[in-house]
């Protein structure tokens, strides 16, 4: 580990909120993946003569409108809610740091042409974008993941570009080209690395936004089909028996969802601060 | 500065030109094309090769993108045959609505977040800023179709003081029955809030650590008077920027918003389309609705360069 590495895990350990923040979300990817194994529910099939049963014995946060129970409902939602998000930001970051490092590295016209295709595309909500997309495809988990990524790739680009401008002026990236080193090896060996604190902390808040958006997905009708089920859907479904007093089929996920974009963007915020070089010192 | 301008416009313009672009590409990775698109799943391939070849679809592509993009400049988006209508037409009816309930919401957002953000930047760190940090941050990152469906349990449902669905007609009619537009308009402002005022706090807060305050306060200024007459008006350019890169977000904000309440607006058009796979309204909310958002982000870094003079000389010399 460097030594900037090593400052930036004491500034983030030193902040509080960021580490309640990274706790929270290691609890609750124990409850969506470990929990599983120890609370075994039935999620497929369904079981119409327990529908709506209020929580209590047997089922701590009752059961939904096909008598499935909620609290495992809950841990398979929040593993497709996780995994789509993570996923989805992974690979929208991958995509965009290439793009932007390129038309940063590259300059002139061709930066000029490619950022504004970035313009073009970030102009158009990314709701309505992924809307089309959902519309084309079926929506799995994998269409999800690649809708979402398809359309957040563009906010990493810009920031990428934006660093691989500066960056390409500096010595030991133009030095490459004098060794005879040729420009994938620029991007990919010293302008890419320096960029890798924009985009962690950048891909983490991509999460958080990617899981509000699928939830929302879920609600207009276009997110993952049942038996699989995200937060979003739980809380969509739940949702359509607002008036009917049966709180627990909205409150735990949609308090689920809250807490989890809370604590990510808690991690984010800390990140950020951890790793940008003014607050550091 | 009218260089400035004459360059960020030129910019603009070949950014709308790529939208155009982008939209034109959407079309045609439509699956079976455009032709499959309109006349269903059912159609026979002789009907789409007669559909293709009226509507000039077999043509080179980039002819048929040179037509399409002049029946587009000419107001003319397609036709619904889902809906038995032109595009153009759906959108004169649905545009004023969005930009209505758009407008206001984003006003009344910016009203309330200002303040908002200045008193948590101001009392940092004390209780004031953490009780509205976490309304803040609770808001932001709750569904907004949940925050809106508890707004309607809350203030229609239970306590009978507003209508739980928009009012129809149009935009004059809608603000005749204000009290229909109230729920509307709260959901979308809160969560604009929500997103606004974090970044007023920060804004804040760092120029609260600039010389110039430490300078001011020393010539025996009360922290009141350098909040309202050095702090607000450098805190608050970079708020005109906010506004122009938010403008997407906010409009997919609007679209769930419309969705909850039944709100006729265009996101509402939209999200009808993609349910009925009802691809030409939904190209022409595409079209419509970036062209609006190339031209919104030009207004508002004309607004920004416009009050503040540092930012126009930079951006005129790169």
């Amino acid at each position: 580990m460097n030594t900037r590495t090593r400052d930036a895990g004491r500034a983030f350990a030193g902040n509080r909120l960021a580490v309640i923040g990274l706790v929270t979300l290691v609890l609750i990817a124990v409850f969506c993946f470990i929990g599983p194994l120890l609370w075994r529910t039935e999620q497929v099939h369904t079981s119409l003569g327990d529908t709506f049963l209020p929580p209590g014995t047997g089922h701590p946060l009752g059961t939904d409108d096909l008598g499935r129970d909620v609290l495992g409902r809950l841990m398979l939602g929040g593993q497709i809610s996780l995994i789509v998000g993570i996923s989805a930001a992974v690979i929208a970051t991958t995509i965009g740091a290439l793009y932007g490092s390129i038309a940063g590295y590259a300059g002139g016209a061709v930066d000029s042409v490619m950022m504004r295709v970035v313009d073009a595309v970030i102009s158009i909500p990314t709701l309505f974008l992924i809307l089309f997309v959902a519309a084309l495809v079926a929506p799995t988990v994998g269409a999800l993941i690649l809708a979402v990524a398809l359309t957040s790739w563009l906010v990493p680009a810009r920031l990428v570009r934006g660093e691989a401008l500066t960056l390409r002026n500096l010595d030991f990236v133009s030095m490459v080209k004098v060794m005879g080193g040729g420009s994938t090896r620029a991007v990919t060996r010293h302008v890419l690395p320096n960029t890798v604190s924009t985009l962690v902390v950048n891909a983490t808040f991509q999460i958080a936004d990617a899981i509000l958006i699928i939830a929302t997905l879920s609600f207009l009708g276009l997110g993952p089909r049942p038996p699989a089920a995200s937060w979003g859907g739980v809380l969509s479904n739940g949702l359509q028996y607002e008036y009917s007093g049966y709180w627990w089929l909205i409150y735990p996920a949609g308090i689920a969802i809250i807490i989890t974009v809370v604590a990510i963007n808690l991690v984010g915020d800390g990140l950020r601060d951890a790793l940008s070089p003014r607050s550091a010192r | 500065m009218t260089r400035f301008v004459l360059r960020r416009t030129v910019q603009a313009l070949a950014v709308l030109l790529i939208v155009s672009i982008v939209v034109f590409a959407l079309m045609h990775v439509l699956p079976g094309g455009p032709a499959r698109a309109i006349l269903g799943p059912r159609a026979t391939e002789a009907a789409i090769a007669a559909f293709n070849q009226a509507n000039g679809f077999d043509l080179p592509l980039p002819e048929q993108y040179l037509r399409w993009l002049t029946n587009a400049l000419h107001g003319d988006l397609g036709f619904s045959y889902k809906r038995n209508e032109a595009v153009a037409s759906l959108l004169r009816q649905t545009v004023p609505r969005t930009l209505l309930l758009v407008g206001l919401g984003t006003l009344i957002a910016v009203v309330l977040a200002i303040p908002i953000g200045l008193i948590q930047g101001v009392r940092r760190n004390r209780p004031v800023d953490h009780v509205l940090t976490t309304i803040t941050f609770t808001l932001y990152s709750m569904p907004v179709f949940w925050l809106g469906l508890l707004l309607v349990d809350i203030f229609a449902v239970r306590l009978g003081w507003l209508p739980p669905e928009a009012p129809s007609g149009g935009p004059l009619q809608m603000l005749s029955n204000p009290a229909g537009l109230v729920l509307p308009l709260l959901t979308l402002s809160l969560v604009t809030i929500a997103s606004f005022s974090r970044y007023v706090r920060a804004s804040t807060v760092e120029q609260l650590e600039q010389d110039y305050v430490r300078t001011a306060r020393a010539k025996g200024l009360e922290t009141g008077g350098v909040v309202l007459h050095h702090v607000l008006r450098n805190a608050l350019s970079p708020v005109v920027t906010l506004l122009g890169l938010s403008l997407p977000w906010i409009l997919g904000g609007s679209l769930v918003v419309e969705a909850v309440f039944n709100f006729p607006g265009t996101g509402f058009l939209f999200w009808n389309a993609a349910q009925g796979q009802d691809y030409p309204v939904m190209l022409g909310v595409v079209l419509v609705v970036g062209i609006g958002t190339v031209l919104g982000s030009l207004l508002a870094d004309l607004g920004y360069a416009l009050l503040d003079p540092r930012v126009r000389d930079q951006l005129s010399t790169t």
